[in-house]
């Protein structure tokens, strides 16, 4: 937020801890609180849109249908038949991330996916599950990956570690991606706000003026409600292709 | 009659192939635009993760070797290589794929 004429737009991410005086003695912030606001609202959504249970599905369960197909269309199409047993960790982490990135965008609230540490917390995961499924389906043979097919011996000690770097890049940029985007999406709310307030101390030419920042605003969130479910999209379909490869003989 | 029996096997071997691992066909333009969309939204930070990593690498090894940059600039240009591998993987065609596997 604008404090006098300085622009403040990382302020946002500050945690603080909440809930009053309990918040403070177990150090309580609102990254987590946002995290359980998320899995309560996925659980609910899923709760009750199952709750009927009726053959021809009513409006919410039909919602939660297409949902619960989507990610396991997904799943299933990108690893393959294994897929199903994977499914319910991708469908998992699929709402998770989408409701965290959907949370933020409600006025007052915070977004948990714009801390590094959430997704990186959340990429490494991926990552240590796809070593220890790749470990155990291919055995040593994994290791093999690292020298691609083909190429000559002479070369091993140049293509060697960029294989390696490659594979240890893919948490780091499967953090970063979700991370940046949900950081630039917010600063860009909080610079073009900004402009409001300042406009208006211009008096009336300011007013007027201010109108573009906050049609440009609205667009923005737009841009973000498509960036949100891109993203979480992202995540959930490259957890499935690092599975596949972990799966692949 | 007829036609119900044929629209229910339909249904069946749909449900069979879907089973089996095979999205029907229908599916495919919606998926595609999906995924063009994504791979956008990938290849940016897959060659910016390989700087990183090679970085974080490089500095680590001079740190713990007592190094002042050589394995920094090794692991620099290496992770570079990554990333830009990272992205010519994304993007290759198909056909070259299946030659290489």
């Amino acid at each position: 937020m604008a404090s006098g004429s300085s622009i403040d737009v990382l302020g946002q991410f500050e945690l603080h801890p909440v809930l009053g005086g309990l918040g403070e003695a177990i150090r309580l912030s609102q990254s987590p609180v946002y995290m359980v606001i998320a899995c309560a609202l996925v659980l609910a959504f899923m709760f009750y849109g199952m709750k009927p249970a009726s053959v021809v599905p009513g409006r919410f369960q039909a919602a939660a249908e297409i949902c619960y197909e989507f990610v396991r269309n997904l799943a299933v199409d990108t690893i393959g038949p294994e897929g199903t047993s994977f499914f319910p960790f991708i469908f998992a982490l699929f709402f998770f991330i989408l409701a965290g990135n959907y949370l933020g965008l409600v006025p007052h609230s915070f977004t948990f996916t714009s801390h590094i540490a959430v997704t990186f917390a959340l990429a490494i995961m991926v990552f240590v599950l796809s070593i220890i499924v790749s470990l155990k389906v291919q055995g040593l043979k994994f290791f093999a990956h690292f020298m691609p097919a083909g190429a000559p011996v002479a070369l091993a000690p140049l293509l060697v570690p960029i294989e390696i770097l490659s594979f240890l890049s893919r948490p780091v940029s499967l953090s970063i991606r979700l991370f940046a985007n949900m950081v630039a999406g917010h600063v860009m709310f909080d610079i073009f706000a900004s402009f409001v307030i300042m406009l208006a101390g211009l008096g009336f030419i300011g007013d007027v003026l201010a109108v573009g920042p906050i049609a440009i605003n609205i667009a923005l969130i737009g841009l973000e409600l498509l960036v949100g479910v891109l993203q979480a999209y992202v995540f959930a379909i490259l957890t499935c292709i690092y599975l596949r490869e972990a799966v692949a003989h | 009659m007829t036609e119900d029996k044929t629209s229910f096997d339909e249904r069946l071997r749909a449900a069979q192939t879907r089973v089996a691992g095979k999205p029907p066909e229908t599916e495919q333009p919606d998926r595609e635009d999906k995924s063009i969309l994504a791979l956008a939204a990938r290849a940016g930070s897959e060659m910016l993760g390989g700087l990183v990593v090679g970085v974080l690498v490089g500095w680590g090894l001079d740190r713990w070797l007592h190094f002042r940059a050589l394995f920094l600039v090794l692991f620099a240009l290496a992770g570079g290589c990554a990333g830009i591998m990272n992205v010519w993987r994304l993007v290759k065609p198909p056909d070259i794929n299946g030659k290489e596997s």
